[in-house]
């Protein structure tokens, strides 16, 4: 199934989560925050938050300047 | 409260707004509001902040004014290069409104005086440039029931928000449980960022800070704003109070002010005139 992440269409298998999305794209879940659909998912929530069709995913950086 | 013929004049386009009004200038008057920071971020907000008539400003900045800080730091100047920012900061605003009462401190924020050093306010203003200072402020605002206005930047992305636990929204550890590990977000300015984006990321924490005074309009609160420079992208995100995070969650695991390691490239040369 296709879903967007950060604008970029992808295909993914069917049961996807938020974590193994991340592990796919090689990025840690530290430092980052992820919003589905213009929503934050809470981190503790990523194993168990499943991906679906058309969703628009968006890793979002901590920024700590000032 | 009775308004000298100056004032009238010089807050007559906030007096004209029916959502402002005598009253809501009157408010701003009387309203403290905490800036953490007098840097990129903070020199905007305190700008603004200081215009609008914000009887008291507190600023809380242990550095000294750089040359390589100007690029973006507006409120200080050539002038006062070597001086303490709180220092430069105040001049600066006494200069452009002397209405305001600022209250400067000169110096870190631990764990054993941040809670102190905001009790009096009524909005605490985060324009930190490191992860361990936010961390500590969101948890002091927290203890201390204040509306946290937090603005954060790196490069060309920005970020702003309001945390507010107190009134039923997230506070900064809902959205980022803990301070990513050292090295892996770069948090310091040597990495570069460009100077107007202080602006934009600023100047939305004044206008949030301005509302949130006079109790008007929708908050930022539960939301996340991401500012994309190059993309010139604003992108608003929805952020839930997590009911099992460990500072406002309902068991919190958090149940007293932490102080994290700073990276190593935070510390500067303690170096200044004063």
């Amino acid at each position: 199934m296709k879903i967007r992440v950060n604008g970029i269409e992808r295909e993914i298998e069917a049961g996807t989560t938020v974590e193994s999305l991340l592990n796919m794209l090689e990025i840690k879940v530290q430092g980052i925050a992820v919003d589905i659909n213009r929503e934050i998912v809470p981190k503790r929530l990523f194993s168990e938050t499943i991906l679906n069709e058309g969703d628009s995913i968006e890793i979002v950086r901590m920024v700590g300047g000032g | 409260m009775d308004f000298t013929e100056e004032q009238i004049e010089r807050y007559s386009r906030h007096i004209i707004l029916p959502e402002v009004g005598g009253r809501g200038q009157a408010k701003l008057l009387k309203s403290k509001v905490f800036v953490l920071g007098a840097g990129g971020l903070g020199s905007p907000s305190l700008l603004y902040l200081a215009a609008a008539g914000v009887g008291t400003i507190g600023i809380a900045d242990g550095d000294c004014v750089d040359m390589s800080n100007l690029q973006r730091q507006v409120i200080h100047n050539t002038d006062t290069v070597g001086k303490p920012k709180v220092h430069s900061a105040a001049a600066t605003i006494n200069k452009l409104n002397p209405d305001v009462n600022v209250v400067p401190f000169h110096g870190r924020l631990t764990v054993d005086n941040i809670r102190e050093i905001i009790r009096d306010y009524d909005v605490v203003l985060d324009g930190s440039d490191n992860f361990p200072t936010r961390f500590l402020m969101n948890d002091a605002a927290f203890f201390e029931n204040k509306p946290l206005v937090s603005g954060s930047m790196f490069r060309f992305d920005g970020q702003v928000s309001i945390f507010h636990p107190a009134k039923g929204y997230p506070c900064y550890r809902c959205l980022y449980p803990e301070p990513p590990p050292k090295g892996l977000v770069p948090s310091c300015q040597e990495a570069g960022v460009l100077g107007a984006l202080a602006g934009v990321i600023g100047v939305l924490q004044a206008v949030e800070t301005v509302k949130q005074v006079l109790g008007i309009g929708e908050s930022l609160a539960g939301h996340l704003m991401i500012f994309d420079a190059l993309k010139m992208t604003f992108r608003k995100v929805k952020v839930r109070k997590d009911p099992e995070c460990a500072l406002c969650g309902e068991n919190p695991t958090i149940t007293e002010l932490k102080q994290y390691e700073e990276q190593a490239c935070e510390f500067k040369a303690a170096t200044c005139e004063s």
